[in-house]
């Protein structure tokens, strides 16, 4: 499995007074497995560009290969497409709309005509993977749960479906921070036990720099730089003249060097943080 | 008397179910006492569906409590006839941008509270562009509110409520939907607000936000578990695993390095690794 962008370009409102370029000649690929972080301040084009990779946009221009095949020359059928690429929304627990979280995530199956003894597998499997269990939750209504897990029952739809491609937009926005922990956790075991292709958007630098193999940069509907999280994240300059940050560790390693050169770090997290400065410290002490 | 005075709060939803009978459901507010000082900056957090939107609500009369009181500037926010009074005194902002948005030009959504308060139009026009100005938005003024992104938006919302002049704003996660730089200006702008004397009640789910309040108020289940300084809060790893929060990163890092509760900016880290340096 591998997706290939090339030369991608979205204009909105062609032709009219509102006309914007959401998407410039965009290009890059993701290879098999891979999990790629995707950041840009808001209006750099991302969430656009999701929504090229299952079909839901249609470029004015460039194309779009799943697995080796067209999804933008209007031969291919969607809904195939979309059986492929899973997307989850922003926010996706608003979407969460039947009497039982069983239900709900059975509604995409379902609606591929998939056999009924069959279908309760791929909902086990799927409330499996985002770490809750079918034969405790799996008749409660998904709107007495708890936000973080309204949110996975939701991922777990999407999951149902076995796509081959997971593509999440902020998938933890707005969840308080022991929510926030279990996301991240589900997101690597999706991608440990799947092995598909994950691709994400966030504004929190911490969850790109963790989850990533490779970061793509948007800015001004182009992409601006990519790399792995640790080559992104030394360009600290330049992401800040594009409004978006470092993560928070990077950012007070740096205030830190500023003043004292020979505590000097490229860590990621706090713990390769703080054994940069122990080691910068001779006989460091607590 | 404080600006605004919480007594034994209680909000109880009901529960109707499908033949029409109402019974009492979950209890979002189960007896909170609080007192928020004119011109303070309280930070709120807690777990989803620890109450802290619930009590957001409460504070300006969009929910009535079942039983206690909510007294802002001295008036009840159940007494139906002060109800705009409160409104006038505190503004809102909540999370998701596309509920606040009212109007389809940018500087008329702005406008919009002003001109409701009855402010001579040359006032309105200075409040709108010094309030798209505050928030980054003034290039924008003129565009479609449909046209902007949801971070966009959401800065809009704000300059709405910045335009009104309130005594006290209640940010409801405002920047839980902004990029890096969108969230470091609501959060300039909140600070800058509050030392002009606005009293601000920031809801967070952002640690590094909370720790720039002069209290923060922990909630869970419905109380309040907490109601202390940010650095006294810090210091009870106990109380942030119980509560499911988490460390800023600044004070993770100061604790994977077992330095002193001291600590609680980039400042004071880098004068004592300074001092070991030595």
């Amino acid at each position: 499995m591998s997706i290939e962008v090339k030369n991608l370009t979205y204009i909105y409102n062609p032709g009219m007074p509102g006309e914007t370029r959401a998407l410039d000649g965009v290009s890059f690929e993701v290879h098999d497995g891979e999990i790629l972080g995707i950041i840009g301040h808001t209006g750099s084009g991302k969430s656009t560009l999701l929504q090229h990779l299952n079909g839901l946009l249609r470029p004015t221009s460039g194309q779009v290969f799943v697995d080796g095949q067209c999804i933008t020359d209007g031969k291919v059928r969607l809904v195939d497409i979309r059986r492929k690429v899973g997307l989850v929304f922003q926010y996706p627990e608003y979407q969460l709309f039947e009497e039982t979280v069983a239900k709900d995530v059975a509604f995409g199956p379902r609606n591929t005509g998939l056999e009924e003894s069959k279908i309760e597998n791929r909902v086990r499997a799927a409330l499996s993977l985002v770490g809750l269990d079918y034969d405790e939750i799996g008749e409660s209504s998904p709107f007495e749960l708890s936000g973080g897990q309204k949110r996975r029952v939701a991922i777990a739809g999407v999951l149902a479906m076995r796509p081959s491609v997971l593509i999440l937009d902020e998938p933890t926005a707005g969840l308080d921070p022991a929510a926030h922990r279990e996301i991240l956790s589900m997101i690597r075991t999706i991608h440990e036990s799947m092995g598909i292709i994950i691709i994400f958007v966030s504004h929190n630098m911490g969850d790109i720099a963790s989850l990533s193999d490779r970061v793509i940069v948007m800015d001004k509907a182009k992409i601006a730089m990519s790399g792995t999280p640790q080559e992104v994240f030394s360009h600290d300059k330049q992401l800040a003249a594009m409004g978006l940050d470092v993560p928070p560790v990077r950012s007070i390693m740096m205030q830190i060097a500023a003043e004292i050169p020979s505590i000097q770090s490229n860590a990621l997290t706090t713990q390769e943080a703080a054994e940069d400065i122990r080691r910068a410290i001779p006989g460091f002490e607590q | 008397m404080a600006f605004i005075e919480i007594r034994d709060l209680v909000v109880q939803f009901t529960r109707i179910s499908e033949d029409g009978s109402e019974t009492a459901g979950k209890k979002a507010i189960d007896g909170i006492d609080l007192d928020v000082e004119k011109g303070s900056f309280v930070a709120v957090i807690g777990m989803n569906g620890s109450g802290k939107s619930t009590l957001a609500k409460c504070l300006n009369g969009l929910i009535i409590p079942t039983s206690g009181k909510v007294l802002v500037d001295g008036m009840d926010t159940s007494d139906d006839s002060h109800i705009w009074d409160i409104r006038r005194r505190i503004g809102m902002v909540f999370q998701n941008p596309d509920n606040q948005i009212v109007s389809s030009i940018v500087e008329d959504d702005v406008a919009f509270g002003p001109e409701n308060l009855g402010i001579p139009p040359e006032e309105i026009r200075e409040r709108v562009d010094n309030a798209l100005k505050e928030v980054g938005m003034y290039e924008n003024r003129l565009k479609g509110a449909h046209m902007l992104s949801g971070g966009q938006k959401q800065r809009i919302a704000i300059a709405g409520a910045v335009a009104m002049k309130p005594q006290c704003i209640v940010f409801d996660e405002p920047t839980a939907m902004l990029d890096p730089k969108g969230r470091e200006s609501v959060m300039r702008i909140i600070r800058q607000l509050n030392s002009e004397g606005i009293t601000t009640i920031l809801i967070t789910h952002f640690m590094n936000e909370a720790a720039q309040a002069d209290r923060i108020v922990v909630l869970g289940k419905g109380k309040v578990l907490a109601d202390r300084t940010p650095d006294r809060l810090f210091s009870d790893m106990e109380l942030i695993d119980r509560a499911g929060l988490e460390l800023p990163p600044l004070i993770e890092l100061r604790e994977v390095l077992g330095l002193s509760d001291s600590i609680m900016t980039v400042e004071d880290m880098i004068s004592e690794l300074k001092k070991q340096c030595r």
